[in-house]
């Protein structure tokens, strides 16, 4: 760039060396001069393209310098006979080009100049007409003319290096007049096209022109020469600096931005850019593309879903309805609320929920939120199915118990020659049934609206407990492994399903009274266990004020079971055997659990909150309340909702208008925690033998105390050979020390 | 985000979830172009929002023609002090929600008295204020980006909006490196040679994410087809920022609790 604008500089400079000629013909020049003059410039000024007549920057100035030179050559010298009119001789020969030149200095927004220029092109063709009209040279014409002379005769030496070095470019003007679709431009070439036909009388009148002299004959090939320099290709790329710089002010010209000069440098590599991208187009924006059509795709089957349902529809009409939530409603509340996905994203998940329900028999069916991944997020959906249509599962085996079993009694045999591990995995406690407990719901995940459902497997009391212990982040994929120590039994789509679990059981809350307990009869074993497990909706429920929900919590309950320390809702006692078992291993387990020492007699019962406590008995975690209640709007307290945001499971909310209310989770599913996490220790390691004094290590005597174990046997057990025999072997032993 | 598009932004940026209600918006546009006109800004972000315990802060930055000089921070639409506690590192947990709660926290400090040299429990009170300060700079500095191309730097050294910047490519805007630190350059000085060359040092004087540490701590999607793409920072979670490819469309925001999550290490 500095060199092209050294080489404008120069042009500039013997453009301003050429001005200063014609201003000091001009100075010489009868006061006539000033006014057609005036009357140009006046012209122009009326002239609605006054866009070329304002001062533009200076600096595009010397760039357009050369374009706005080609404006006038065409325009040929009539009645040139002055001294000042060397330079029409060369203009004599006006090729066609000429004329559409002009319509490229319109562009540049140039130097005052332009001003001579300007008025020059919007002129009346008539006054140029008129001009021309009078080849000879009239005193009166001979300023106008010199002024148009003096004003273009530099854009005539111009016009002739372009002439003369390029004129294949001209064709070039003609994409350039393509892009000037402004009507403005229009009317300016429609105005040029008149001149051209004027130029037509004009070159008869040429040849009259006078001769040229040297010293212009130097500028103009000096011009020609920076000309020759711009058109040059570059070698690297094929662009020249000439057709840049057009192309630059094109777009300019076109966007019109504010402060051009300050981004001129952006637009200058934007234009590079667009040069080099056109040929890749097909191939790139493919690939870049798909994705967006595959969702665009899936997407619009979702709209398209409702139509595709035959005469079943009626009659499961009834129960997806009660099936399907209304999903825009609540996140209208959770709007107010702060807290949502976006109308958009919302109703593509309402669609999408719409599409489960319809695949699967489902009873009752909720949008239980989003969780964040690294990769992918994950939409969760809870469900329930209807009752005895569930889909089996594949019964897993409790194998752990009966393998250990086996491998106690073959070691057994080989007790003689091997120590026996004493090592006994604890009894892995059963899973929920479904339906009861963590397993109450089952859920289905989807990355995205419009991607298939998955089912995720059911939940087991040692997925929680390790749950509890570890802390990471989901990756979006439902097959990932989990790395982690303890090591998580299951892979992602287990560690998600447990996080869920957990996540229902800390934060899912309704108003006092909504819910109810059922029946209260015969279910006193249940209670003194586990608590009640069922509840009702209350169909007396009566709504509670929005400011009471806020202002206390007990006015909020759970809904959902507490989930044990064990794992599960419901206690189950890992000693509970069944009764043959414990018949024939009751003194096996008396033995190794004396042994060992480790297993209690019994197993202490977990005791948890009961169902529908109030949430007034969460605990802090180190001086934070559990929960944060807000109204949703202090501006209108009327119509605002009470919001509940849970300190301790960060995303979890919860919001009631006195009457309904809604639980939903967005966020990464992660426990909030003011200290950091610290892993686990691993557990000590086991004892592989019994410390018994076959394997005991000792230390060999030292030389005193052996010597005092002689004195001591000497003393006692003297002329006997046995003695003798033991001092040989002591000196055996003394020899080997 | 900015300020006048705050509307659209907020929708790009709902993928989180966090966002603002009806009443909060209507009430931040208005206030935030007040807050423009009496302070002068040449442009005022929304910065985001810090969940407390009984209120939230919703704070607001104005940048001055230059982009990276430093900003003023408002919040409640208040100028916070200028002056930067980094002892607040030591204060954990929620914020409250009141700017003039004071934490008090007990630190163990050596003091010399004559020849002794003993340990006494000396009970620093911070201010509410101050680590909320504090808090954001950290925030700034560590998760604030831009993408590459939005800002330029002219040759006189100041930081400019780059108004012919049209969005990164689709196969860029997945890269971490086409995304910059909205700070001061720590790293680079130390990139190779070889990297130097390549650099455009109009677009370039910004630390890019890639070298973050630790690795991973960026969670980098493509939501609604490729029509969106958002960076979630997984080191201060809470932090989303948007862009739609091919548009001029960008912005952070941060919603949430004010901590640092630095378990981040065991969670990848």
């Amino acid at each position: 760039m500095p060199s092209s604008f050294r080489n404008f500089f120069l042009l500039t400079h013997f453009m301003e060396d050429s001005t200063t000629l014609k201003q000091e013909k001009e100075n010489q020049e009868l006061v006539e001069a000033g006014q057609p003059w005036e009357e140009m410039v006046t012209a122009s000024s009326q002239d609605p393209e006054s866009g070329l007549s304002e001062p533009p920057e200076v600096e595009q100035g010397p760039e357009a310098g050369p374009q706005t030179r080609s404006s006038p050559p065409g325009i040929p010298q009539s009645g040139a006979s002055t001294p000042v009119d060397d330079l029409t001789g060369p203009g004599a020969s006006t090729p066609p080009s000429p004329p559409q030149e002009p319509s490229t200095s319109l562009s540049p927004l140039a130097l005052a100049r332009q001003d001579f220029m300007a008025p020059w092109q919007s002129n009346k063709t008539t006054s140029v007409i008129s001009e021309a009209g009078t080849p000879p040279s009239d005193h009166l014409e001979q300023p106008s003319d010199k002024g148009e002379s003096t004003s273009h005769q530099t854009c005539q030496s111009e016009g002739n290096t372009f002439q003369l070095s390029q004129q294949t470019k001209c064709h070039l003007y003609g994409p350039r007049d393509v892009s000037y679709n402004n009507s403005k431009e229009k009317e300016l070439r429609f105005a040029i096209s008149q001149e051209k036909d004027s130029n037509s009388n004009y070159d008869l009148d040429q040849p009259e022109s006078g001769a040229s002299e040297m010293a212009p004959n130097m500028l103009e090939i000096a011009i020609q020469n920076a000309k020759a320099y711009l058109l040059k290709a570059s070698s690297k790329s094929g662009l020249n600096l000439y057709d840049h710089l057009s192309e630059m002010l094109t777009k300019v010209l076109d966007t019109r931005p504010e402060n051009p000069v300050d981004i001129i440098e952006n637009i200058s590599q934007d234009v590079k850019m667009a040069h080099f991208s056109k040929k890749l187009d097909t191939l790139q924006n493919e690939n870049e593309m798909l994705p967006t059509y595959e969702i665009a795709e899936k997407q619009k089957a979702l709209f398209l879903q409702g139509n595709l349902e035959g005469a079943d529809q009626e009659l499961e009409d009834e129960i997806t309805e009660h099936a399907l939530p209304n999903v825009m409603e609540s996140a209208f509340y959770f709007e107010q609320a702060g807290v949502g996905l976006g109308t958009d994203e919302t109703y593509r998940i309402f669609l999408a929920l719409k599409q489960l329900t319809d695949t699967h028999p489902i009873q009752k069916c909720r949008f239980w939120g989003k969780i964040l991944g690294l990769e992918m997020n994950y939409i969760v959906a809870e469900v329930e199915f209807r009752e005895g249509e569930d889909e089996e599962e594949v019964e897993e085996e409790d194998v752990p118990e009966e393998r250990d079993n086996g491998d106690s009694e073959a070691d057994e045999a080989d007790e003689d020659e091997l120590p026996r591990s004493f090592y006994k995995a604890p009894q892995a406690i059963p899973k929920e049934e479904s339906r009861t407990g963590a397993n109450k719901y089952v859920y289905f995940v989807c990355n995205e609206p419009g991607r298939p459902w998955v089912k995720l497997p059911a939940v087991t009391p040692a997925q929680i407990v390790i749950a509890r212990k570890i802390k990471k982040f989901f990756t979006g994929r439902l097959d990932t492994p989990i790395v982690s120590y303890p090591p998580f039994p299951g892979n992602e789509s287990n560690y998600l399903r447990a996080q869920i679990a957990r996540i229902s059981a800390g934060t899912h809350v309704s108003p006092l009274g909504f819910y109810h307990f059922g029946e209260e009869e015969g279910e006193e074993e249940e209670e003194i266990e586990g608590g009640r497990d069922s509840f009702e909706e209350n169909p007396d429920f009566e709504g509670i004020q929005v400011t009471d929900l806020v202002e206390s919590l007990s006015n909020w309950v759970h809904h959902v079971q507490h989930i044990l320390p064990q794992g599960r809702c419901n206690w189950f006692n890992p000693i509970q055997k069944s009764e043959e078992e414990e018949e024939e291993e009751e003194e096996e387990d008396e033995e190794k659990e004396d042994e060992k020492g480790e297993e209690p007699d019994y197993a202490e019962q977990e005791v948890g909150p009961p169902l529908l406590t109030p949430i007034s008995e969460d605990l802090e975690i180190q001086n934070t309340p559990p929960w944060t209640t807000r109204l949703s709007s202090n501006l209108i307290p009327q119509y605002a909702i009470a919001v509940l945001r849970s300190n301790l499971w960060p995303g979890a909310y919860a919001f009631s208008n006195g009457k309904k209310f809604e639980n939903f989770y967005i966020g990464w599913g992660h426990k909030y925690s003011p200290d950091s996490y610290t892993p686990p220790v691993p557990p000590p390691a086991y004892h592989e033998y019994p410390s018994g004094p076959e394997i005991t290590e000792m230390d060999d005597p030292s030389v005193e105390e052996e010597q005092a174990f002689r004195a001591a046997q000497e003393a006692t057990v003297n002329p006997t050979e046995e003695n003798e025999e033991t001092e040989e072997d002591e000196d055996e032993e003394d020899d080997y020390d | 985000m900015d300020a006048e598009s705050l509307l659209l932004s907020l929708e790009l940026a709902s993928g989180s979830g966090q966002g603002l209600s009806p009443d909060r918006r209507a009430s931040l546009l208005t206030s935030l172009t007040l807050v423009k006109r009496d302070y002068r800004f040449d442009r005022v972000l929304f910065w985001g929002r810090i969940l407390g315990l009984v209120a939230d802060y919703y704070i607001a930055q104005g940048l001055s023609e230059d982009q990276l000089a430093p900003r003023k921070t408002l919040y409640r639409w208040r100028r916070r002090p200028e002056e930067m506690a980094t002892q607040t590192s030591v204060v954990k947990g929620r914020f409250m929600g009141d700017p003039s709660h004071e934490y008090e926290h007990t630190e163990v400090q050596k003091v010399n008295e004559g020849e002794k040299v003993f340990e006494e429990e000396v009970v620093v009170q911070i201010k509410e204020e101050t680590r909320l300060v504090s808090v954001i700079d950290q925030i700034d500095k560590a998760v604030a980006i831009v993408p590459r191309g939005a800002l330029f730097k002219t040759p006189f050294g100041s930081i400019n909006v780059n108004r012919t910047f049209e969005g990164l490519s689709l196969s860029e805007a997945k890269k971490l490196s086409s995304y910059f630190h909205f700070k001061e350059p720590v790293e680079l000085k130390n990139k190779t040679l070889l990297e130097k060359a390549d650099m455009d040092p109009s677009l370039d004087f910004m630390d890019s994410l890639e070298h973050d540490i630790p690795k991973g701590s960026w969670s980098i999607q493509m939501e609604r087809g490729n029509a969106l793409v958002v960076l979630r920072s997984l080191l201060w979670p809470g932090l989303t920022f948007y862009h739609t490819p091919r548009t001029k469309n960008y912005g952070y925001i941060y919603v949430g609790t004010g901590e640092k999550n630095i378990d981040l290490p065991f969670m990848l």
